[in-house]
């Protein structure tokens, strides 16, 4: 039997389509898909903040000095260069698609703590190219310093703003060292653990434990009987840009 | 025998120049005996025996903090079976009190500078400062 040398490099070329084809299928089955909201661990741990008690208790600052306490924050004063763990936004400024032109006086131009969301599908992981952060199976998105070679995706890639880079040796800035917790040093990328350290040892996480308004309210998702699935379901409330599909896990009386 | 002081001093240079090290060596105050990391008085016994830590403490360290860190598992039971709380600053420093006269001895003696201490604290200066 003889072949036509155009129907031999017909059929190559379509058998060199149909293998390219395949490859792409196979590589978009393996792709990642964002992990569900931690129900297997039977643990989703949550924050539920009500901004109105921590506004009553009006300029306190317990816990972000908490915070920074026990996790060696640096105090730097440089808006590029600055550390931020737990912070006060402007309140149109931390939920800027509320879409309302009148928001409630009480809540308009004030300070509304934020942190990191620990979303359940957190683009810094997807970005991250060493897994230096991972989402935990209780749902905090945790850190692995020793991992993290700065390459910034995951800062860029937060929509939150909950990451921030040590430009240079955080050290220097750090009033008072609390030798429990490590620092960070320069060319590292840092954000809210969810106080993880202090969870393991059945301790709640700092900025809560300090809060005297009890503005902040921690708690398993996974729990019906929780404090925060009971905040949740009595009252209304919203988390940061929503509408990204982040999934976060801080919640906002409003 | 004209260049004999060109000879002697070429002689002098050249025993000059080869025992460079020993001149090296009584500059820097260091010794041609090993480094004599300090020992802690109370504890006898470390998490692993003396051998393993003394070549391989740094792969226990490693497995220490991958625990730690990536899996959150936070205790750690010796081949012996005595359970330890995973703890750099908290467990190893408890012992070895002092990270200059344990830690640094060796790791200077060997020219090596793990970046441990580049983020954890050593607790020890921190105490002294204090009033």
């Amino acid at each position: 039997m003889s072949i036509s040398r155009r129907s031999f490099l017909g059929a190559a070329g379509l058998s060199a389509l149909a293998l390219a084809g395949k490859a792409a299928l196979n590589a978009r089955a393996q792709e990642p898909k964002p992990e569900p909201a931690s129900a297997d661990s039977g643990t989703r741990w949550a924050l539920v903040i009500d901004p109105r008690k921590c506004l009553e208790a009006g300029d306190c600052t317990k816990c972000l000095d908490a915070c920074h306490r026990a996790h060696n924050v640096p105090a730097i004063n440089d808006r590029a260069h600055e550390v931020k763990w737990i912070w006060k936004e402007r309140f149109e400024d931390a939920f800027p698609s509320l879409q309302t032109d009148y928001p409630p006086d009480a809540l308009h131009d004030k300070p509304v703590m934020v942190l990191c969301n620990h979303c359940d599908n957190p683009p810094c992981v997807r970005v991250c190219p060493t897994q230096a952060t991972w989402k935990r199976h209780d749902g905090i998105v945790m850190m692995d310093w020793h991992r993290c070679i700065g390459c910034r995706y995951c800062v860029a890639a937060c929509p939150y703003g909950s990451r921030s880079f040590n430009w240079s040796d955080p050290r220097p800035s750090i009033a008072r060292v609390n030798p429990e917790f490590p620092t960070r040093t320069k060319g590292v990328v840092e954000k809210c653990t969810l106080c993880e350290e202090r969870l393991a040892k059945g301790e709640r996480p700092a900025c809560v434990e300090a809060c005297p308004a009890k503005a902040l309210v921690f708690g398993n998702l996974v729990d019906p009987d929780s404090e925060v699935r009971l905040l949740l379901r009595s009252r209304f409330t919203i988390r940061r840009k929503a509408e990204l599909g982040t999934r976060p896990a801080i919640y906002y009386i409003v | 025998m004209h260049d004999r002081h060109v000879i002697l001093l070429v002689l002098v240079l050249f025993l000059v120049l080869i025992t460079t090290p020993i001149w090296y060596a009584r500059a820097a105050g260091t010794t041609a005996r090993g480094p004599e990391p300090k020992l802690p008085e109370l504890e006898k016994a470390c998490v692993m025996p003396v051998e393993y830590m003394r070549t391989s403490h740094m792969d226990l360290l490693m497995t220490w903090r991958d625990q730690v860190v990536r899996q959150n598992l936070r205790t750690w039971t010796s081949p012996g079976g005595k359970a330890y709380t995973i703890s750099l600053t908290g467990t190893c420093l408890r012992c070895h009190a002092s990270k200059a006269d344990f830690c640094d001895r060796c790791h200077t003696y060997a020219g090596v500078t793990p970046y441990c201490w580049d983020c954890h604290v050593d607790p020890a200066p921190l105490h002294r400062s204090r009033p």
